[in-house]
């Protein structure tokens, strides 16, 4: 899939990285589209939190380019969802802190503060009390949390690591509802790492699937279906037929 | 009530134990006297005798002693626990005073502070900051990754994360170590009080009366002393519950 370069929110170039001798990445390009949520899928081990750690800027890469519209992650707004929002959170912070916190760091005046702190939770219908610590809230409740503090620096870029994988799959649903509501509302460029087919084509535009190591593309699949995509979307011939190409895909190139 | 009773109970059961004790003469009654005698000895010390001034003492020096090693250890501990490589290289000297009895060091700082009041203090000070000092660096070296790595992609510099992240993390296990400290320091002054010249204080008031044979107000200064130690225990088990109440969640 070439995309105009005008278009592209994120370009990889010739990515090379190897953990002691063994290479995970060598030579790997990725462009990924303005606004496009792009769900990457593949087997444990395959290097994906790898990758969306070195775009992140949280791990350095042996060699290769990151750009996002020409500049270094250095220079672009990240918001980043952990797999582990226990480990995630600061527990010492109310969970209205933990999402201030970016903001005040950022050193927004309080009003805005509060502004956004309102408005992430009136998109997320938030219902339980943000003024409890992390620790006293369920695991879909502290996930959110995560999520909400992430996109409250209004970031260009949004990665989010297996979110949903700690998490039970009725609460995995309704969490799945959600986050894809406003993160088409607000439309950031969103890399969402996922070892869950299903998950994988609900939340994306643009599905990637890698391979074992060294990591390369096994398909790049479009997920044209229609927004929103709730629980009906998952038996809609549409989606049947995307997940029934990539499970022949993964058979094929990704479990041979 | 419930948690009460059998603390209580266990009390009770020890002195009927020691009275059976006295009953069946199994020491000499002068150097093992009945729990009423040890009771009232201890109550005319306490009362009318030195035996609060010196508990105040104990006190004053333990307290003092902990102060400085706080100082000195928290700071220290965090600042060497953060940068791991630089804590491994002083390690093996931590580990080796921390593992030297305290009393072995008397004689030294005898000769750096003379043998006074600040003698006492500067043993205490020194073996409890380094429990102190070993507890905050493995805090520190402990923190979960994932909430530095957190702090990092939402911009928090190093200072930041030192003070948003790391000190928070470390806390738990600083407070740990500062329960460690304050037992440690009064071992220390008692010790200190019984054998580097003194005129106050719970172990010099344990010598004395045991030279004397006081018998009594020996074991009654001791029980002071063991609830002294159990008293800090407490309220520093108190403060970590109230003060990192996300500790182990
Ligand atoms: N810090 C590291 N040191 C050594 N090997 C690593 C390190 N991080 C990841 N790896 C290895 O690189 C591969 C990719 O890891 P990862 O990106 O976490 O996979 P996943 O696709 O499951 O997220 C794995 O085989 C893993 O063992
Ligand atoms: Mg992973």
């Amino acid at each position: 899939m070439s995309i105009p370069p005008r278009e592209a929110a994120i370009s990889i170039r010739g990515l090379r990285k190897a953990f002691g001798g063994q290479p995970v990445y060598s030579g790997f390009d990725l462009d990924v589209r303005r606004g496009d949520i792009l769900a990457i899928f593949g087997p444990n081990g395959c290097g994906k939190s790898t990758l969306i750690n070195m775009a992140a800027g949280l791990l350095p890469m042996d060699g290769g380019t990151i750009l996002y519209d020409g500049r270094d992650v250095a220079d672009v707004r990240v918001g980043y969802v952990f797999q582990n929002y226990r480990e995630a959170l600061f527990p010492w912070r109310r969970a209205a802190d933990n999402i201030r916190y970016p903001l005040r760091l950022m050193g927004l005046p309080k009003s805005e503060i509060e502004r956004r702190v309102e408005r992430l939770a009136a998109s997320f219908r938030v219902r339980f009390d943000l003024h409890r610590y992390p620790y006293e809230l369920s695991g879909g409740q502290q996930q959110l949390v995560s999520i909400m503090r992430a996109l409250a620096v209004e970031p260009e870029v949004l990665f989010l690591d297996e979110p949903f994988s700690a998490l039970d799959y009725e609460t995995t649903l309704s969490l799945r509802d959600l986050l894809q509501a406003v993160l088409k509302e607000i439309g950031v460029t969103t890399l969402l790492v996922s070892h869950d087919l299903e998950e994988s084509i609900v939340l994306a535009d643009r599905l990637l699937m890698l391979t074992r190591r060294p990591t390369t593309v096994a398909d790049d699949v479009p997920v044209a279906l229609p927004w929103p995509r709730g629980t009906a979307a998952l038996s809609s011939p549409g989606f049947v037929a995307i997940k029934a190409r990539c499970l022949d895909v993964f058979q094929a190139a990704v479990a041979a | 009530m419930k948690t009460f009773a059998a603390p209580v109970a266990g009390a009770i059961g020890f002195i009927l134990l020691w009275q059976v004790a006295v009953w069946l003469r199994v020491a000499d009654p002068i150097l093992l006297p009945p729990p009423s005698e040890a009771f009232t000895d201890t109550w005319a010390a306490l009362t009318r005798g030195t035996l609060a001034l010196d508990t105040w003492r104990t006190v004053q020096r333990t307290m003092l002693s902990f102060l400085i090693a706080t100082v000195i250890g928290v700071p220290l501990g965090v600042a060497l626990g953060a940068k791991e490589s630089v804590y491994r290289s002083v390690e093996f000297v931590v580990d080796f005073f921390r593992s030297t009895p305290a009393s072995a060091m008397f004689p030294l700082f005898i000769v750096l502070f003379g043998p006074g009041e600040s003698t006492k203090i500067a043993v205490a000070a020194f073996g409890a900051a380094l429990v102190i000092l070993f507890n905050a660096a493995y805090g520190v070296i402990n923190a979960r990754r994932t909430r530095v790595l957190a702090a990092r992609i939402m911009g928090a510099s190093g200072p930041r994360i030192m003070a948003d992240v790391l000190v928070w993390e470390a806390l738990p296990q600083i407070l740990v170590g500062m329960r460690a400290g304050v037992s440690l320091a009064l071992v220390i002054v008692v010790v200190a009080e019984m054998f580097i010249g003194s005129t106050d204080g719970l172990g010099h008031r344990v010598i004395n009366a045991q030279m004397l044979f006081e018998s009594g107000l020996m074991y009654g200064t001791i029980f002071v002393a063991g609830a002294l130690g159990y008293a800090l225990n407490l309220l520093f088990l108190l403060i970590e519950k109230r003060f990192v109440h996300w500790a182990g969640r």
